[in-house]
């Protein structure tokens, strides 16, 4: 093995970039657990509806839902632009 | 109290098949009594991985419809007088199998007096992989040190949580994590995440770790569980990692680089 293969090899731990991938998916993929199927096409169509008005991003639209006590809680946050801009077609 | 262990593992082609065959084996060598189920129905496996294709002739959905009693449709093993195999039907209905049929079949078992019963789940999280662990008391969660497979695991331990029979009272499935294929040489070069990776993300110890070894290939060949090869570092390794089911303290074997000595270095070996 020549030096320049081994310093470049050095570079290239993939098992370290799967790990962060994975850990970033997974927190992500739990927090949707257990949560209603309903949820990823309501968050969508929200999201449509406001970009009628609205120019957000494509993740401006958080949907969850919680437990408050014996209550179940449907929590929508919708982050608007620093400066809203209305959406061209609005 | 019949004690029932789901394997599974969501994503196919991980070892579930090789891990049910050899613990199943395992557990009936350490003097238990033990029965195991193949739950792929309309893909048959276990049968040819415990080496009794050719003595099958009620299977699982037999039983359930009550074309054959139980009596008739365990395949004694050759091997061990306490061993059991209960072969998937190989009929084409997804909805042969239902949750009373199974919840009976699992019932005359416990009665039978048997130990442990192992449940070889199908891959997916379909209809039967849901009825493998929905009555499990604990499941060994097969996964390879790959991306997929990872993630598929999470996915599996949710539903491990959530839509298991245990899960609906309020307790919880005993979980084990069972890395299979793993490749010391290739986590030193980084090409493979590590078990300590796989544990941190997973949130989950490993009950056993299963070196890539040649030796799994040639024991499916031959219809011996590879347990059985005592020889092999796989073999090994899933006897000690039945002992952990069993509650014994046995230290990881094969997971890290063999450093050659100098003679293997200079002749091979």
């Amino acid at each position: 093995m020549g030096i320049l293969d081994f310093l470049t090899q050095r570079n290239k731990n993939t098992a370290n970039v799967a790990k962060n991938r994975l850990q970033i998916l997974i927190a992500q993929e739990r927090s949707m657990r257990g949560a209603p199927d309903y949820l990823p096409l309501l968050q969508r169509e929200l999201l449509e509806v406001i970009r009628k008005y609205i120019n957000v991003d494509s993740d401006a639209v958080k949907v969850g839902l919680h437990k408050d006590g014996d209550n179940e809680l449907l929590d929508i946050s919708v982050a608007l632009p620093d400066k809203a801009a209305p959406a061209a077609n609005g | 109290m019949a004690e029932i262990i789901v394997v599974t593992s969501g994503k196919g082609g991980v070892g579930k098949t090789t891990t049910s065959a050899s613990i199943a084996c395992g557990l009936a060598k350490a003097g238990k009594k033990t029965a195991v189920i193949d739950f792929d129905v309309g893909l048959r496996n276990l049968d040819l991985i415990m080496g009794c294709e050719r003595r099958v002739v009620y299977d699982f959905v037999n039983v359930v419809n009550d074309e054959a009693n139980l009596k008739q449709a365990l395949i004694k093993d050759k091997r061990f007088e306490n061993l059991f195999v209960l072969a998937a039907s190989q009929t084409r209905d997804k909805d042969a199998l239902t949750m009373e049929g199974v919840e009976k079949v699992l019932k005359a078992l416990a009665d039978d007096g048997f130990d442990f019963i192992v449940c070889d789940s199908p891959a997916g999280i379909e209809k039967g992989a849901f009825l493998a662990m929905y009555f499990a008391d604990r499941a060994v969660v097969v996964v390879n040190p790959e991306v997929s497979s990872v993630r598929d695991s999470d996915r599996i331990l949710g539903l491990l949580a959530s839509k298991t029979r245990k899960a609906e009272k309020g307790e919880r499935v005993q979980e084990h994590l069972l890395l299979t294929r793993y490749s010391p040489k290739r986590v030193e070069a980084g090409d493979m995440l590590s078990i300590g990776d796989v544990q941190e993300i997973l949130g989950l110890d490993v009950v056993g770790v299963i070196p890539e070894s040649p030796e799994v290939l040639q024991s499916s060949n031959a219809g011996v569980p590879v347990i059985l090869d005592e020889t092999s570092p796989a073999g090994q390794a899933y006897t000690d990692a039945v002992a952990r089911i069993l509650g014994e303290n046995r230290p990881m074997r094969f997971t890290t680089v063999e450093k050659k000595g100098f003679f293997s270095k200079m002749f091979g070996g």
